[in-house]
């Protein structure tokens, strides 16, 4: 553990500059930059906004913050658990060369990811100002569904990356898994306009929890129950223990299969 | 001769053993299939198989061998690469590998870029290779290419850059696998004066090399290994005539 932990601080370092590079890479030649991770939810948000407010006509107040929260906090996940999956296999000229602790790459893709999530708040930011939704102190607790999202996709992070390394079926089936999982997710549609062995069905959903908690403190100004809570944080530690455990396990034959 | 000479590396009984899959296992389906059937694990190769050698500090060590001898795996199991099925490793201070030189570069990224994530892909932090930066660039002789992106690099540019960032610390431990022939002469000159130099420091080097008369000219101890065993281990000359002997 001790060891582990001198591990870790002596390569912090390169965790920030392989950010940094995904951070310039990604938007290297572009001319907005930086911009489009908080262009880009915004757009979306119109797209989303036209189609399911005009055409559906699902009765939601304020139709464009709710379903910006959502899509904001669901695609970190989605963008989390996704790089994660290669993030073992593209390092692979890295691994077979030199000594690196190999969950530095799957913890790289998620910071970066949550770093783009931040981002994307400054977009929920500007429709709160634009639509005059007023704030309350219940949005102080916005770190909180921010942390119990980070553990959870972390561990799931952890855990995909290992076994595709073994698997490379998961690369193809997970993005199916995501978009079931994603419209198992009531991030465009309320939750009540289901019927209700649904509505009981999508409350096995951690991301269900995860998304409608920051609705709450953000839109609806109230505090979710110490139940809703301890839901919360026995999928994130729950997710966090299994991806560490399966990880820690594969990890010394990565560079067989790689 | 030191008479508190002391190991640096200690490489006991290491046996690296391989799964052969004939055909690769890259489905779940197929990997089902054959656990079933429990044909999975059948097949091995045994890439090292009991080896056991020292190397004491300023040691300059030589590995030979034929092709598929073992030797790249042995330099990948003492610099923690590949885990050893079998038997351990001590190693006693830094290494530095110069296994390939370069390995970790992002080709999109700029040298300048590159020298900072390469870095730090060795360990190193950020400070440190602020005060180095310019001794980096110096001796890869990269003044003028520093914000130019490394795709646009030549392969001798590129493994230029990368010598000068792995022996930017004086390590205790240096591996140098066949990467003497980077680059024009002039630059092999360079590296081999900047390795010497690194002996003269006291830097312990482990060198695997096809060109024996390399071998003869830096090493004072050499291990000849064969099929993954360890055909002969001594001093250089003893083990270069048999090795000479064989090969004519």
């Amino acid at each position: 553990m001790k060891t582990d932990v001198k591990n870790f601080l002596k390569y912090r370092y390169l965790l920030f500059n392989l950010i940094s590079r995904d951070i310039k890479v990604k938007y290297r030649r572009s001319v907005l930059g930086l911009v489009w991770s908080i262009l880009n939810p915004l757009l979306m948000m119109l797209v989303m906004t036209a189609v399911f407010s005009q055409i559906f006509k699902f009765d939601i107040p304020n139709f464009p913050l709710y379903y910006l929260i959502g899509s904001t906090v669901w695609g970190f996940f989605s963008e989390a658990t996704n790089s994660c999956i290669m993030s073992i296999l593209s390092a692979s000229s890295l691994i077979k060369k030199v000594y690196i602790p190999k969950y530095i790459f799957p913890l790289e893709k998620i910071v970066f990811a949550f770093v783009n999530m931040l981002f994307s708040f400054i977009a929920v930011a500007i429709i709160f100002a634009i639509t005059g939704t007023p704030l309350t102190w219940t949005a102080l607790l916005i770190p909180v569904p921010m942390i119990y999202t980070l553990i959870f996709s972390a561990g799931m992070g952890l855990l995909l990356s290992a076994l595709t390394v073994y698997f490379r079926d998961i690369l193809h089936l997970y993005g199916v898994i995501l978009t079931a999982w994603m419209y198992f997710t009531p991030i465009f549609y309320p939750i009540n306009a289901l019927p209700e062995f649904m509505q009981n069905l999508i409350k096995i959903n951690p991301l269900y929890h995860y998304v409608s908690y920051t609705r709450d403190i953000l839109m609806y100004n109230t505090v979710p129950s110490l139940e809703t809570n301890l839901i919360c944080i026995i999928y994130a530690l729950v997710s966090l223990f299994v991806g560490i455990v399966v990880f820690k396990k594969l990890q010394k034959n990565f560079i067989l299969y790689i | 001769m030191n008479i508190m000479s002391k190991n640096v590396i200690e490489v006991n009984n290491v046996t690296m053993r391989f799964n052969m899959s004939k055909e690769n296992l890259d489905s779940l389906k197929e990997y089902f299939i054959k656990l079933v059937k429990r044909q999975l694990f059948f097949e091995q190769f045994t890439a090292l198989s009991n080896v056991s050698f020292n190397i004491e500090k300023g040691d300059v060590f030589g590995i030979v061998g034929f092709n598929g001898a073992g030797k790249s795996t042995i330099l990948k199991v003492i610099s923690g690469i590949l885990q050893p099925s079998e038997g351990s490793v001590k190693i006693d201070g830094t290494i530095a590998p110069l296994i390939e030189l370069g390995a970790g570069f992002d080709m999109e990224l700029t040298a300048r870029e590159n020298v900072y994530l390469n870095g730090t892909v060795l360990g190193l932090s950020p400070d440190f290779i602020d005060t180095k930066y310019d001794e980096i660039i110096d001796f890869a002789e990269l003044q003028d290419f520093q914000d130019v992106a490394v795709k646009n690099f030549s392969s001798g540019m590129l493994a230029r850059l990368g010598f000068a960032i792995a022996t930017v610390v004086t390590p205790d431990i240096l591996i140098v696998d066949e990467i003497l022939s980077v680059g024009d002469f002039l630059f092999q000159q360079k590296c081999e004066n900047r390795i010497s130099e690194m002996m003269k420091n006291g830097t312990t080097v482990i060198i695997v090399s096809h060109s024996i008369e390399q071998i003869e000219k830096l090493c004072n101890k050499v291990i000849w290994l064969e099929k993954g065993k360890v055909k002969m281990l001594g001093e250089t000359k003893e083990v270069c005539d048999a090795y000479k002997s064989v090969t004519k």
